[in-house]
């Protein structure tokens, strides 16, 4: 059985029939493009990717919105294509997508067993409002609201560590 | 002290001392921090950089956390002073070339640099000449204390300190161990070294870090994770296990190539020196190889009349950006190539 690909105009080498509602309908298909379409997995692909690749595949689910940051207003597609956060409430905020891939990097592991700042106490609320206020700051600015940004920078002044 | 003082010494850390220095170059620890409350520097506004800029700046000045300190503008440094920085690794390759506010503040030993907005806010770095991690992690240990008292971290509870990339998160710590491997090379038997550092999880990578190869049978290993392990867990991997079996490998080889090779090693070693000692146009690369086989020959004990130290800084005064400060003018390729060849002659004659 031989011909093109119906997506694409690479040899066909997946070849399948589904019956659908009593109708027979016949899939030609390359390697390529069996794989995107999640009929076939490639070989050689270690577990952990394909792991991950499932659980990414499920998180970015048409019907669920797109983790964003209420702050830095990064989405984790973006966090994707440059491999850099946006700010320290990421980790919270695209908590769901991000733990897969940090697990990965990091052997598995989750949890911070090291140093602990001596000023620990100086808890994570404090530190997202001031997250908070900066990006209504940042906002302010943009919007050439001076007044409200000049505000905005003394009471960021006085809650600062 | 300036930016050219440098030029007239290899870093401290270039001493050629310090535990398995036949081996192990040089130690380093390096930690990520970033400010709370403050985005990471991706999505800083440019105002925001610039306060971060001059706030870590005042900060790590006025902390006194060594005898001595000098503060590059690295944003307003001239291209040959940022790749200067480079080649003395004490800035990465992005943080020369990237284009917002940043620096880097030196300790005049240059055994501790703090880079400024790299990819966080603050990587403080500590090199150590030879095996030396434990006192490179106490001394970054103490300035990451004392910066504490001054600034806070953004930290959490569960991923530990908050990093730009999450490879960097929990510890923060990068430890890396500047290896010289000339014997495993030689025996073509490096790839087994390779493939245990990696069963390890560690990355092994050229001289300059990621993304650069290995010149001059020189390898940079470090530590991949950073999270679910503390710091002395990381360390210890490195002083218990895999750094003493790379060190008996080598030490191993060599020993073989002495025994049972010692006239192809000897001819390869002595070819070296000669070509070096008169050679009138000198890649760095090829002056890279050339040492590599000198500094083996050291080692070994077959070349007598040349000291480590020598070769150490030659390592570092050859390179492009140190040749031109030395000279204080730019020059192209060919030029260099004539006085990198002279300037090698003169400190290797007989």
């Amino acid at each position: 059985m031989k011909g093109k690909c119906e997506k694409c105009d690479r040899p066909a080498t997946v070849h399948m029939t589904e019956i659908i509602g009593g109708e027979k309908i016949e899939k030609h298909l390359c390697e390529q493009c069996a794989m995107t379409a999640g009929i076939t997995i490639k070989a050689n692909v270690p577990i952990s990717q394909m792991l991950e690749d499932f659980v990414l595949a499920t998180s970015n689910a048409p019907e669920e919105a797109p983790l964003s940051c209420d702050y830095c207003g990064i989405t984790f597609s973006e966090f994707r294509s440059k491999g850099l956060l946006g700010c320290p409430n990421d980790y919270d905020a695209l908590e769901r997508q991000l733990l897969p891939l940090l697990r990965r990097a990091q052997e598995g592991a989750d949890h911070h067993v090291g140093k602990v700042p001596s000023r620990a106490g100086d808890d994570q609320a404090r530190q997202t409002n001031i997250l908070r206020l900066r990006a209504q700051l940042r906002d302010a600015v943009a919007a050439e609201n001076y007044e409200l940004a000049a505000r905005l920078r003394d009471h960021i002044k006085e809650v600062e560590p | 002290m300036s930016l050219t003082d440098l030029t007239r010494q290899a870093g401290e850390w270039l001493r050629g001392a310090g535990a398995m220095h036949d081996v192990v170059i040089s130690s380093r620890t390096r930690l990520a921090r970033n400010l709370a409350g403050m985005p990471f520097l991706s999505r800083c506004t440019s105002a925001q950089q610039h306060e971060v800029e001059q706030r870590l700046r005042r900060e790590v000045l006025d902390a006194a956390l060594t005898r001595e300190m000098f503060y590059v503008d690295v944003a307003a440094a001239g291209p040959l002073d940022r790749q200067l920085l480079v080649e003395r690794h004490l800035i990465s390759r992005q943080h020369g070339a990237a284009e917002h506010p940043r620096g880097v503040a030196v300790s005049s030993s240059e055994t501790v640099s703090i880079m400024i907005n790299e990819e966080d806010h603050l990587r403080l770095q500590v090199l150590r000449s030879g095996f030396e991690l434990d006192e490179a992690f106490a001394e970054i240990n103490r300035i990451d204390d004392r910066l504490e008292e001054r600034l806070s971290f953004a930290f959490h509870s569960r991923y530990g300190y908050l990093t730009a990339c999450p490879t960097n998160v929990g510890t923060g710590l990068r430890v890396s161990v500047m290896l010289h491997l000339p014997a495993l090379k030689l025996t073509n038997t490096i790839e087994k070294v390779v493939h245990a550092a990696q069963d390890m999880h560690m990355a092994i990578r050229g001289l300059y870090g990621e993304g650069t190869e290995a010149m001059g049978d020189f390898f940079q290993l470090s530590n991949q994770t950073t999270l679910g392990k503390s710091e002395g867990q990381i360390l210890s991997e490195f002083r218990d296990q895999i750094v003493p079996a790379i060190v008996d490998y080598e030490r191993k080889a060599r020993e073989g190539l002495v025994r049972q090779q010692l006239l192809a090693a000897d001819d390869r070693i002595f070819r070296s020196l000669a070509l070096l000692r008169s050679a009138m146009l000198i890649s760095s690369e090829e002056t890279m190889y050339l040492l590599s086989l000198v500094r083996l020959g050291i080692n070994l004990g077959r070349i007598r009349d040349v000291e480590l130290k020598t070769v150490n800084e030659l390592f570092l005064l050859t390179q492009p950006a140190h040749l031109q400060k030395i000279h204080n003018r730019e020059m192209d390729a060919a030029e260099r190539a004539a006085c990198r060849a002279a300037y090698i002659r003169q400190r290797l004659a007989p």
